[in-house]
């Protein structure tokens, strides 16, 4: 399969968007557009499971080359793993509900659609890369729309929180960057897989740091997380479901290649990146338990779920790393939804506020049993994704020994419990309990009940048959773990 | 077998899966006789099931023995550790499949009466589906991480059927209150998973209980050597599954959240917390019963003590309750009280009586329990209260509710020939072979549970002339036909030779009845009910009178042992107050307080460089994004030439 074709959809899509006239037409191309690329996502999965039945243990493929600087030795090089894979699906269905729930976007439609169609081409473009720098370039071209999303689209204080999240995220690009060049200026090579292939080295001391850090920054490592809380919360809901349900993602596999390609110095760093993953997810769990806006909550219970992701790569097991490529996924799709149901919730009631809200399951039992839906798979309820991917992550980490690792284990054991708590607060306070006056009272319209159920398709998969996702990545964890020195 | 065995739980689950997406389209009641008719099949191949595998199939080496005739990999984490969905047949998973899917059906039908008119009647029944799902699936689980994912998903429809009056601020309260509780609980369960699994190298509960009481294992020594604070890996792994099954199963102290969930439905409170759920805590430890006996006794007094405590602490504080639910509820507590210390004082082998009376006493228990909710539930339907103060006199009105409740009562009360008099018997003989301490308490309980058991019944059928009802009386015969039923069980259950099938280790051992061992427990339970009867047949002045010459002792019985309050205190002044608090606090001024501080700065200098303020955030994003470039490209270009 020609993986080019993730790129040529999405820049297809924005073209014919450019072109189309009136809102309408807009939103259907960009529909069409979005029904493609997930299409040709199914597609790609397919014929990945295929070769790999077929005995084609290689980790990456699919693969192209193409030199475009030729002196700097900088390709363009792509080629997929099965980590890359479940990313390209996650993206395609999170960038599906994500036009759906926007559609009713008016303001600047056009500006609006063609944005979140560059954004979703940035993320494919990082997924597929197997060249630092390519990978670098596709990056950047999912940060600006960000930007430019919350900064026109959004609401409360959106351009402070605008500035504040791309400032956060250029610099972590800026550390990416230099991590990238230092890499670079060693062996000559952007190429993942020649890196991969190279001795540990001294150098690898300080430029795996650089990397993980300006990586970690997208999926909130701790302290570098702030950004998240006011960039969720200023932007449209679209924006909120990208940035969270794919964004986020690009930092956690960024720190997973990270990790591929220097195992040494992950190995040698791994009680820190556990230490921090610890630390957001209880953090994360007890300030999110003090938030009375369901954005804000959502956003640092994210903080905390992300954790779970980097908690699996820093314990550096089979398991474990299988486990954070599960939480990436799981928790792509179930803040998608989260973010998903609030705009729903905002555009009937006015207010994002807890407190002010109660009893909606009355004049809304859609939007409500998807609250439930979203917030029972955060709590990681069995037959939901969540469940699946937290507890992979568990057993992955309890094989670590060392006291250290089983007091984070026993941490992130310990945030489900407080997921528990604020998920039914919230849950509680919206769905049940005396009903409130609302502006609105109409239950979901087709569109935001096609974006919700496409998102619970998805979970409802990963909860019922977690299978298919561990054999999907468990491979490619295994190359990891097996270029590991011996753990303690 | 297989495909029959598969069908007993996902009747239930297509029960949930039909009414939940197309039940509010079903017109009338239909949508509640569709889950009960899928139930009925369900019930009646759990039978066919028991039938065969005790009667058909028999014993094996006289032994009845441990099968896993079904079995799916869901998750493989690696060769050795993996999730299979499974089905493990043993006699007390047998037997559980026909207790839980017995006591449902009649829970279904009696809540095609009692719930007729509600809104939300299809979901009612699709919740129900859910859980009686989970509940099966929970029993038959041949995983630990099966048994615990059917574990969460009892909770969450306990969590759906609790808030089912989701517009009632109590109902939510409730709701999440049993949720979180029950949840925190879980967190020992699933760390003690952790331990457990990590050290036998495995999840599959057959192999896992091999592994760990075999003493030629090469896996018992690393297990059984102090590991943490002078405690083997298995001492804690096993208390910690235990902490797990002490708070489903609402024992001292993670016992808060059952009086509370009395605001379900009733016919909910009957067939969860009073029946099935309730008592999946004593099915856990049951189902881990070799690795406690043989491995690590040490565990098996924590769950000892945690039993009898509850059993004793329950007990009093039910004596001084008035709302007929929270009564019951605490009767409850305190007889899976009964259930956990029985096992506590069990042994292997020989010694293992103990064992097959925790699992008599809960098969009696889910008989005479659910009798008594279910007449609760006619006696609420009738006055609109649940409030005793409400009550008096009902045996006119409700003269057949007024048979089943008296002989449930008796049941409960352990007075021959009724099902509850053999199961406690056995449990007390278990405990008096074992400890005397625990044997004396568990007598004395047995004659406060005879004293406010009566207390109830004479309160509502006795006490005051009569109440004027709301002429609802006792329902149609969706409502009779579950009591008749129930009471048949009450009357008979005791009959069954228990210990001749369901033992810990498969093989049979003789069904004892000692008679003058009989005569402390039986007396003291007569007693219980002559005192009732003295101080609550008639109304009189004396029970105030008792109340207030033991003022102190009344108070803090009836404020409960003042737990909540303990609990609540925790919560809000600890985890609220000094931790989630500071956290957010923390987030905003100090991490965040520095990010800005380091992003003000950076701005100034660069205000200063470009005085190109233009107050447009689209140029301040070009600008930051060209000097990035420019950056990169000046860094290769100095590096390259």
């Amino acid at each position: 399969m020609n993986l080019s074709l993730l790129l040529i959809i999405p820049a297809i899509t924005a073209a014919v968007i450019l072109l189309a006239r009136g809102a309408a037409q807009v939103r259907w191309v960009a529909l069409t557009g979005a029904v493609v690329q997930l299409i040709a996502g199914i597609g790609l999965y397919n014929v990945f499971m295929q070769a790999r039945s077929a005995g084609d243990d290689r980790q990456y493929l699919f693969e192209f080359r193409h030199r475009w600087f030729e002196s700097f030795n900088m390709q363009y090089h792509v080629g997929v793993d099965g980590v890359s894979v479940a990313m390209i699906l996650l993206t395609a269905l999170v960038v599906l509900a994500g036009v759906l729930a926007s559609w009713r976007q008016e303001k600047l439609a056009k500006d609006f659609f063609f944005l979140l169609t560059l954004l979703a081409m940035g993320a494919y473009g990082f997924f597929i890369s197997l060249d630092l720098f390519t990978l670098f370039f596709f990056l950047e071209i999912a940060v600006i729309p960000k930007f430019l999303l919350i900064g026109i689209w959004g609401s409360g204080r959106k351009e402070y929180s605008a500035n504040k999240l791309a400032l956060m995220l250029m610099g972590g690009s800026a550390l990416v960057l230099v991590g990238m060049l230092a890499l670079y200026f060693q062996t000559d090579t952007f190429d993942m897989k020649r890196l991969a292939g190279m001795a540990a080295d001294p150098s690898h001391g300080w430029i795996f740091p650089v990397l993980f850090i300006g990586f970690g920054v997208f999926t909130a490592l701790f302290p570098f997380h702030t950004w998240v809380p006011d960039g969720h919360s200023s932007a449209p809901t679209a924006g909120s479901m990208f940035l969270a349900g794919i964004s986020m993602k690009l930092g956690g596999y960024g720190c997973l290649r990270a990790t591929g390609f220097m195992p040494d110095a992950a190995a040698q760093y791994a009680p820190w990146i556990v230490g921090l993953a610890a630390i957001a997810i209880l953090y994360g769990a007890f300030a999110t338990l003090m938030q009375k806006d369901l954005k804000y909550m959502n956003a640092y219970s994210s903080i905390s779920h992300c954790g779970f992701v980097l908690l699996g790569i820093g314990m550096l097991t089979r398991t474990a790393l299988a486990g954070a490529v599960m939480q990436m996924v799981s928790h792509g799709l179930m803040t998608a939804l989260f973010f998903a149901v609030i705009g729903m919730i905002y555009s009937r009631t006015g207010t994002r506020m807890v407190s002010q809200m109660g009893g909606l399951m009355k004049t809304m039992p859609f939007i409500c049993t998807t609250l439930f839906i979203a917030g029972l798979c955060s709590l990681g309820l069995p037959g939901l994704s969540g469940f699946a991917a937290e507890m992979t992550v568990f057993v992955g980490a309890w094989e670590r020994t060392g006291a250290g690792y089983r007091l984070a284990t026993i941490a992130g054991c310990i945030s489900i419990v407080v997921t528990a708590v604020y998920i039914l607060r919230a849950t509680g306070q919206v769905a049940m309990g005396p009903a409130k006056e609302t502006p609105r009272q109409d239950d979901a319209q087709w569109f935001e009940k096609a974006s919700a159920i496409i998102l619970i398709a998805g979970i409802l998969l990963i909860g019922l048959a977690p299978g298919l996702l561990m054999d999907l990545v468990s491979p490619d964890a295994g190359y990891i773990t097996d270029t590991l020195p011996s753990l303690p | 077998m297989p495909l029959q065995i598969l069908l007993i739980p996902l009747l239930p689950l297509a029960a949930f899966v039909l009414l939940g997406l197309f039940g509010r389209r079903l017109p009338g009641p239909s949508s509640g006789w569709l889950a009960t008719a899928l139930l009925a099949v369900s019930t009646i191949l759990s039978a066919g099931v028991a039938w065969d595998y005790f009667f058909v199939a028999g014993m094996q080496d006289g032994a009845y023995p441990t099968q896993v005739p079904f079995s799916v990999p869901w998750l493989t984490f690696t060769d050795e550790m993996r999730i299979d969905m499974g089905i493990l047949l043993d006699p007390i998973s047998v037997m559980m499949i026909v207790v839980v899917s017995f006591i449902s059906l009649m829970v279904h039908i009696y809540s095609l009466s009692y719930m007729k008119g509600e809104a939300r009647y299809a979901t009612y029944f699709s919740y129900l589906g859910l859980f009686t799902f989970s509940m099966l699936g929970l029993v038959l689980s041949s995983n630990i991480f099966q048994i615990y994912m059917c574990w969460e998903l009892v909770g969450v429809s306990s969590f759906l059927l609790i808030g089912y009056h989701y517009d009632r601020p109590s109902a939510v309260a409730a709701s999440k209150k049993a949720f979180i509780v029950t949840r925190f609980a879980d967190l020992g369960f699933l760390i003690g998973i952790l331990v457990l699994s990590f050290h036998a190298n495995t999840l599959d509960f057959p192999t896992l209980i091999e592994r760990l009481t075999d003493p030629a294992s090469p896996y018992l020594p690393a297990a059984a050597a102090p590991a943490f604070l002078g405690l083997s890996a298995l001492t804690w792994g096993l208390v910690l599954v235990f902490a797990g099954g002490a708070g489903k199963s609402a024992m001292f102290p993670l016992h808060i959240w059952l009086p509370d969930a009395m605001e379900g439905p009733t016919p909910v409170s009957a067939l969860i917390h009073a029946a099935t759920m309730v008592v999946a805590g004593v099915y856990l430890v049951a189902r881990l019963f070799p690795v406690f006996a043989l491995s690590c006794p040490a565990a098996l007094e924590v769950v000892a003590v945690t039993g009898i405590l509850s059993a004793a602490l329950a007990a009093v504080i039910a004596c001084t309750q008035t709302d007929i639910k929270r009564v019951l509820a605490y009767s409850t507590m305190s007889q899976i009280g009964y259930m956990m210390f029985a096992l506590g004082v069990a042994g292997w082998g020989a010694a293992n009586e103990g064992f097959s009376a925790s699992m008599f006493h809960l098969f009696t228990h889910a008989m005479f329990k659910a009798g008594l909710f279910l007449c609760a539930g006619v006696i609420i339907h009738h006055v609109h209260s649940n409030d005793l103060a409400g009550m008096g006199g009902l045996r006119k009105a409700l003269p057949f509710t007024h048979i089943v409740f008296l002989v449930c009562c008796l049941a409960i009360a352990g007075i021959p020939p009724f099902a509850g008099f053999f199961s406690k018997e056995a449990i007390l003989l278990a405990a008096w072979h074992k400890s005397t301490v625990i044997y004396s308490i568990g007598l004395v309980t047995s004659g406060l549970t005879a004293f406010y058991m009566f207390r109830l019944y004479f309160s509502i059928f006795h006490h005051k002339p009569v109440v004027p009802g709301t002429g609802h009386g006792e329902g149609g015969p969706a409502m009779m036909l579950p009591l008749a039923i129930l009471l048949a069980g009450a009357v008979f259950a005791g009959f069954v030779p228990f210990s001749e099938f369901v033992t810990a280790d498969g093989t049979p051992s003789p069904t004892e009845l000692h008679l003058g061992f009989s005569v402390a427990p039986v007396g003291l339970g007569i007693a219980g009910i002559l005192l009732a009867r003295r101080l609550y047949q008639t109304a009189n002045p004396l029970p105030g009178r008792i109340a207030e010459r033991w003022q102190g002792l009344y108070r803090t019985a009836y404020r409960k042992f003042y737990v909540d309050e303990l609990y609540l205190f925790f919560t809000h002044k600890i985890i609220f107050n000094l931790i989630g608090r500071p956290a957010a606090w923390i987030d905003r001024v100090i991490v965040d307080g520095f990010m800005n501080l380091l992003g003000q700065a950076s701005l100034t200098v660069s205000d200063g460089i470009s005085g190109m303020q233009s107050g447009k955030v689209q140029s301040y994003a070009a600008w930051f994004l060209a000097g990035l470039l420019g950056f990169a490209i000046l860094t290769l270009y100095i590096l390259f030439t």
